[in-house]
């Protein structure tokens, strides 16, 4: 790692910062196509279909 | 005219259509994903490994390549916002909405994080975190903008009717843009004037120019990808949402 001089702990902390938002945005974008996809096959595991699919097997 | 001497729909029609819209671009995810991480690992290369101090700055001139990366996006997402709202009160096309809806809070952290490493490289730079000249509080308006149109589609129920809405609040907030893109003409300000996008081109050395193209490429690509994802999650959220009424209205327990 480089010498990041005297304002290093500036340079880390909006790294650190940024590193912390993006990973927590990833989480949350794929945590939420998880949960959507989970109730919907609930719904299509009850029998719930959309009426252009036909019904249920 | 039959259906095996129709036209075939063009490109942009399949697109209006959510489900083909979801089909079409699924494969795109894959890809865009890895040519995100291959444009941060060498972004991340040239910042701390190949890229000189500055003569001014310091060190601290890292900071700007994840600063302008994200201050470049909050401004970019609400555009494409923008032109989504267009698209939903002129074409009501369905995927306007869903673009609309999916990019505001993606548009909100990336503001929010423009300001905290703005402030970051504010601190050793200028002697404060933070001063209310017009670059910083148009921002700061920006922020607060994105978090109102993330809470009024949370507001509302009906969503094609939050769309309407939201498009007008959404076109209305654009003015905001060309005063945070001009406030540094416009005012006399502590930040900076633009250095990259000017009439007579970059005023940067190419050392520093490369990875702050390379990181804004990176963060852009970033959030195509999570946008498009996103959408996929909306366009499925709103088919979640219509099996509901009809579980509903059939009288089946969801």
């Amino acid at each position: 790692m480089i010498d990041l001089g005297p304002h290093a702990v500036f340079i880390v902390s909006a790294y650190a910062g940024v590193t912390l938002a993006v990973v927590a945005l990833i989480a949350w974008t794929l945590f939420d196509a998880r949960r959507t996809a989970s109730k919907m096959a609930a719904l299509e595991a009850r029998g719930i279909r959309r009426r252009s699919a036909g019904p249920a097997a | 005219m039959t259906t095996d001497t129709a036209p075939k729909p063009s490109f942009w029609y399949r697109l209006a259509h959510p489900g083909q819209f979801v089909a079409l671009t699924r494969p795109w995810l894959w890809p865009l994903t890895l040519i995100t991480v291959a444009l941060f690992a060498v972004g991340l290369w040239f910042a701390f490994f190949n890229s000189p101090e500055d003569y001014q700055m310091g060190d601290t001139v890292r900071i700007m390549y994840i600063h302008v990366p994200t201050a470049w996006l909050s401004q970019f997402v609400y555009g494409l916002m923008a032109v989504s709202a267009i698209g939903s009160l002129v074409w009501r096309h369905p995927i306007a909405d869903v673009s609309m809806k999916a990019a505001a809070p993606l548009g909100a952290t990336f503001t929010a994080l423009a300001l905290f490493t703005g402030s970051l490289w504010g601190r050793p730079t200028w002697g404060t975190f933070w001063e209310w000249d017009g670059r910083m509080t148009s921002t700061l308006v920006l922020l607060l903008i994105y978090l109102g149109i993330v809470a009024l589609w949370r507001a509302f129920d009906d969503q094609l009717r939050a769309a309407r809405v939201i498009a007008v609040f959404t076109l209305v907030g654009a003015i905001n843009i060309p005063i945070i893109k001009f406030s540094v003409d416009w005012w006399s300000t502590l930040h900076q004037p633009s250095s990259v996008f000017t009439m007579s081109g970059p005023h940067m050395p190419p050392s520093i120019l490369t990875p702050l193209l390379v990181m804004a490429i990176a963060f852009t690509m970033l959030f195509l990808t999570l946008h498009l994802k996103a959408m996929h999650t909306e366009v499925a959220r709103r088919r979640l949402m219509a099996l509901q009424r009809q579980a509903a209205q059939t009288g089946k327990t969801a």
